[in-house]
Parts: structure tokens; C-alpha cells; sequence
């Protein structure tokens, strides 16, 4: 009992203590944020930020006046399309790569690993320009093919990984009753994988609605995603910093609520490979 | 199956299919990002030869290597360099430490583990927009919360301007971008630790081997293999976001915290120089290719 006694005392010192450190670190700099976002205007550089008279006013005025309903909108209608094309060029080419040997395919594999790797700043220039040529600009699907240059290499290697995790012997089994390949991959496959395609949609759906540099870059006046709109929100005299910190926990809600929905199984696709390596 | 050589009587054409079928299914992914990766990056390297400045379209002279010419003799070329270096030689080891202690903490047992292991991955899902304007408003030099904690705990005797001075603006962008980057840490980290079996350090305490000693000969070795790839992984992507300081600082005050990448956008964007941002993106990802064939020779033999 006194062991037990002594060793909980420790625990809460050398473990439960520096959790709650390395949490406060975390979460402080979001709360503070939160704070601030309730609090008024007028109050904000008299008394600071607190809970006392908390107020909505900054919510209310970010979508009454400043329009982020639409921003909302936009982004969604962004993430959602590179969700769809990253995830529909993926499916075959991840199922290939776990399926079968061929010649190229570890240069092929590599290839992909090596798009994730090159520097954001190397493709923004350029795709600026052709976006400017084929008169893009400032459209949605604009965004969507500069965000799959992201999402298809990432979608590829999570897919490949997940699909690895399920025996051949089942697709096998399904082509020896007479399946073609491609019924094989629809009806025995991609059931068993769904988990693995919805973490992977998530991540691909919340990189997209976090991405800044191409939604500023190749969009800006008609398509204005939610990361835009609240940069613009510093005005040009004095920053808003209510409404501002309001835009960004609107901004960073969805991605926050999914990705804590996900992160089990993100988190074990994403490491298994590192792990392993 | 695939590889078994078809039998005698089989006809030719399925032969063939079965041959072509994995090509086939790999064409659309390889072709799209043929398409919008691999060319747009030829023509980056073709940009960074000639003298292109987009609002005199029409003038795309060939001028050979003198934009990197130019590069290696401008002095802020120099000087993003440098921030470049330090920026990455600090974040990286400050995320990794951080990471790894707060992995080993979550690899504890207490009652409240799964809620903070779920609330420490939060840094790592937010907008690097939200982020970056959170931190400035708590740096701010007049109502900054920064200011005000570290007054009041007597650290510091008169409110700092943390991004206004060039003395402080890069070590402030560094905590922040380490406050970003290292749950991916922990959460790369606390997977290798929970790969190690227990039966190691069962029978490492039967040897008598103090905590320390177990630290040092198990649980390293053990999660080695994960740093060294989450390391080298982070290296290229924190090189990468400059969008942290494009909204933070925007580079200033002065060249305080212009790295390479936020020179070559700026370059483009503000100067609408896209020859000379380009060749500067072009030594850059050349710079950058070092550690990305240092990675991809490690998970090259992975893939095998």
C-alpha cells in the first residue's frame, strides 16, 4: 500500500506534471485565440481578452459583414474536388503497385515519393503562368489542380500501404469464382480498404483546406478560400484582432473536428512506413 | 500469378494484357502528375534562363546562367541563405527534442493518456495561416500576451516589438514554427517507442540495468530508425513553409527573416521577376536535393 502510495506521488511528478506542461505549451497560444475572440473590440485594449462578458459579436459580424459564409463555401468546394480527383487517379495506380511486379515500378514508386519532396516554390511560378495562359485564374479548378500536385503522390503511398494490409489471397480467391481484375479491386478491395480511403480523403480534404501560398497565389477575388479571407481580414490602419481570431477558429474548425475524428488510423498509415524503415 | 510465364495453350492476347494491365492502371496518376508537377518544373529551370519579367511578357530573351550569376553575387541572396541554414538547424532539433520528450511522456500509463495524446496533434491540424496570426497576436508589442507573461514573471523589464525588431523576429518565427512541427514528432517517435518490445526492458530490469541505462541501450536504438526518417521528412517540409513568415513578417523588418524559398516567391510576386525567382527556387531545390536523396536512399530500401 505504501509502495503504491509513493509510486503515485512520483508518477504525478515525473509524468503527470510535464504532460500537463507540454499540454499547456499546446494548447495555450488556441485558447488564448478563443479568448480573444470572445471578447469586444473596446474591451480588447482596455482590459484584455477574458471570459467576463463574453460575446459572440465578432462571429455575428464575421459572417454578416465580411461575408465568410462564402469563403466557407469556397474552400469546401476546393478540398472536396482534390479529395475527388486525388483519390479517383490513386485507386488503380496504388492497387497496381501492391498488386503486381513489373518492370519501372520501383522508379515509378520513387517517382511519386519524389513529387512530395520538391519544394512548393518550384511549381508555384509556373503554374501561375499556365493558370494565367489557359485563363484559370481565379478559379476554383485552379486550386484543385494545384492542390492535387500534393494530394495524388500522398493519396498513392497512404493507399498503396493500406491496400499492402490486405492478403492477395482474397483477390485471388474472388478471380478464381470468376471475377475480372478490375471486379476483384471494386468488390473485394476497396470494401476492405474503405477505413484506410476515408482517413486518406480526411488528410487530403484537411491539407487542402489549410493550403495558403496557391489559394493566394492562383485565386484571390472571386475564389477567396477561408485561409485567404482571414489574412485579408488585417485591415490596412489597425488589425481587427476579434474578428480576426474569430475567422481563424471558424477557419480551423472542420479541420480540427476531422482530424481528431481520424487521427488513429491516419497515424498508423502515415508511421507504418517509418517504422518499418 | 502475375509473373508465371502463361501456360503453352493460352492465347497471346491475354498474355499481353496481363502484361500491360499494371502500365494501364498506373497511367492516369502518372500522366496527371507528368502533367502538372514534372512539366511545370522543366519549365521553372527554362524560366531561370532567360530574362522573363511578367509585365513585359513579351520579352523572353535567353540569357543563359546570368540569373544564378546575379544570385551568387546578391548580397540578400546570401543572407536567406543563412537564415535558411539556422532557421532549419534549430527548428528540426528544437521539434525533435520537444517531440521525443512528449512522446516518452505518452508512453507512460496515467488515467488521462488518450485525451492528451488526442490534444497535443492539435498545432498540427491548424492553418499555418491561423497559426501565424495567432502568434502575431501574441507577440504583439502592445497588448501581445507574450509580453505581458513575461513581464509580470519579471524576465524581461520593458515590452519587446518580437517581430518589429530584427534582433528577435527569426528566433520568434522559430518557436513558432517549432510549436507547429513537433506533435508530428511525438506521434512519429511514441509509434517507434510502442514497436519495442516489453520483454526488452522486463529483461533488462532482471539484469539490474538502471532507467538511464535502458533509455541509452534500448529505447534509442529502438526508435533511431523513426527519428532518422522523421527528421530528414521534416527537413524538407519545414524548408518548404515559408507561408508562416510571409504572414508573420513578410520577411522584415529589413531581410531579418527572409529565407531562400520566401526570396524566390517574393521575387516573383512583388517584382513579378519570375526569371530571377525562378532560378533562385531552381539553386534552392538544388540545395534541398542533397537531403532528398539522402532520404529516398533510406525508404528506397524500404520499398524493396
Amino acid at each position: 500500500m505504501a509502495l503504491k502510495k509513493r509510486s503515485l506521488g512520483r508518477r504525478l511528478l515525473i509524468v503527470d506534471l510535464p504532460m500537463l506542461l507540454v499540454l499547456a505549451f499546446t494548447l495555450g497560444p488556441y485558447l488564448w485565440m478563443f479568448l480573444t475572440s470572445v471578447t469586444q473590440q473596446s474591451q480588447l485594449f482596455t482590459e484584455g481578452p477574458s471570459l467576463w462578458n463574453a460575446t459572440l459579436e465578432n462571429y455575428a459580424r464575421l459572417f454578416r459583414t465580411v461575408g465568410f459564409a462564402e469563403n466557407l463555401l469556397d474552400s469546401f468546394i476546393i478540398s472536396a474536388g482534390t479529395v475527388a480527383v486525388g483519390l479517383s487517379l490513386s485507386v488503380t495506380a496504388a492497387y497496381s503497385f501492391s498488386r503486381f511486379n513489373f518492370r519501372g515500378k520501383r522508379i515509378l514508386m520513387l517517382q511519386f515519393l519524389l513529387i512530395n519532396m520538391f519544394p512548393l516554390v518550384l511549381l508555384i511560378l509556373p503554374l501561375f503562368i499556365f493558370m494565367r495562359i489557359l485563363g484559370l485564374l481565379d478559379t476554383h479548378l485552379a486550386l484543385i489542380i494545384a492542390n492535387s500536385t500534393i494530394a495524388i503522390p500522398f493519396s498513392v503511398w497512404m493507399m498503396v500501404s493500406y491496400m499492402n494490409g490486405i492478403p492477395r489471397s482474397l483477390d485471388e480467391a474472388a478471380m478464381t469464382d470468376g471475377c475480372t481484375r478490375m471486379q476483384a479491386l471494386r468488390r473485394v478491395v476497396l470494401p476492405l480498404c474503405l477505413p484506410g480511403i476515408i482517413a486518406t480523403a480526411i488528410y487530403i480534404f484537411i491539407t487542402a483546406w489549410n493550403e495558403y501560398l496557391y489559394a493566394l497565389t492562383l485565386g484571390g477575388r472571386n475564389v477567396r478560400p477561408i485561409t485567404v479571407a482571414v489574412q485579408t481580414l488585417i485591415g490596412e490602419y489597425e488589425v481587427q484582432w476579434g474578428l480576426l481570431t474569430a475567422g481563424g477558429i471558424v477557419g480551423a474548425m472542420p479541420a480540427t473536428v476531422l482530424f481528431l475524428v481520424v487521427q488513429k488510423r491516419l497515424i498508423s498509415g502515415l508511421t507504418q512506413g517509418a517504422v518499418k524503415g | 500469378m502475375t509473373d508465371t510465364p502463361t501456360p503453352a495453350g493460352a492465347p497471346p492476347r491475354r498474355a499481353l494484357a496481363r502484361q500491360i494491365l499494371p502500365y494501364a492502371m498506373l497511367s492516369p496518376a502518372v500522366l496527371v502528375t507528368l502533367a502538372i508537377v514534372f512539366f511545370p518544373m522543366v519549365q521553372t529551370a527554362w524560366m531561370s534562363l532567360h530574362d522573363y519579367v511578367l509585365f513585359r511578357p513579351n520579352d523572353f530573351d535567353f540569357v543563359g546562367l546570368d540569373n544564378f550569376r546575379a544570385a551568387l553575387q546578391d548580397e540578400v541572396f546570401w543572407i536567406s541563405l543563412r537564415h535558411t541554414i539556422i532557421w532549419i538547424g534549430t527548428t528540426i532539433p528544437a521539434q525533435l527534442l520537444l517531440g521525443l520528450v512528449t512522446a516518452l511522456l505518452l508512453n507512460q500509463a496515467f488515467p488521462w493518456r488518450p485525451l492528451a495524446r488526442a490534444l497535443i496533434i492539435i498545432p498540427w491540424a491548424l492553418p499555418s495561416v491561423v497559426i501565424a496570426l495567432m502568434w502575431a497576436w501574441i507577440y504583439d508589442s502592445n497588448y501581445g500576451v507574450a509580453n505581458e507573461f513575461l513581464l509580470r514573471l519579471g524576465l524581461i523589464q520593458q515590452a519587446v516589438p518580437w517581430l518589429a525588431d530584427p534582433d528577435t523576429a527569426l528566433a520568434s518565427i522559430i518557436l513558432t514554427l517549432t510549436w507547429q512541427g513537433f506533435p508530428f514528432f511525438a506521434v512519429m517517435i511514441l509509434a517507434g517507442l510502442q514497436s519495442i518490445p516489453q520483454s526488452y526492458y522486463e529483461a533488462a530490469a532482471i539484469d539490474g540495468a538502471s532507467t538511464w541505462r535502458q533509455f541509452w541501450h534500448i529505447t534509442l536504438p529502438g526508435i533511431s530508425g523513426v527519428m532518422v526518417t522523421a527528421v530528414l521528412l521534416r527537413m524538407i517540409w519545414v524548408a518548404n513553409s515559408f507561408d508562416v513568415i510571409f504572414v508573420m513578417t513578410g520577411g522584415g523588418p529589413g531581410y531579418a527573416t527572409y529565407t531562400l524559398p520566401l526570396y524566390a516567391f517574393l521575387k516573383a510576386r512583388t517584382n513579378l521577376d519570375f526569371g530571377y525567382g525562378s532560378a533562385i527556387a531552381v539553386l534552392f531545390t538544388a540545395l534541398l536535393m542533397v537531403l532528398v536523396l539522402f532520404y529516398l536512399r533510406r525508404t528506397g530500401k524500404a520499398v524493396q
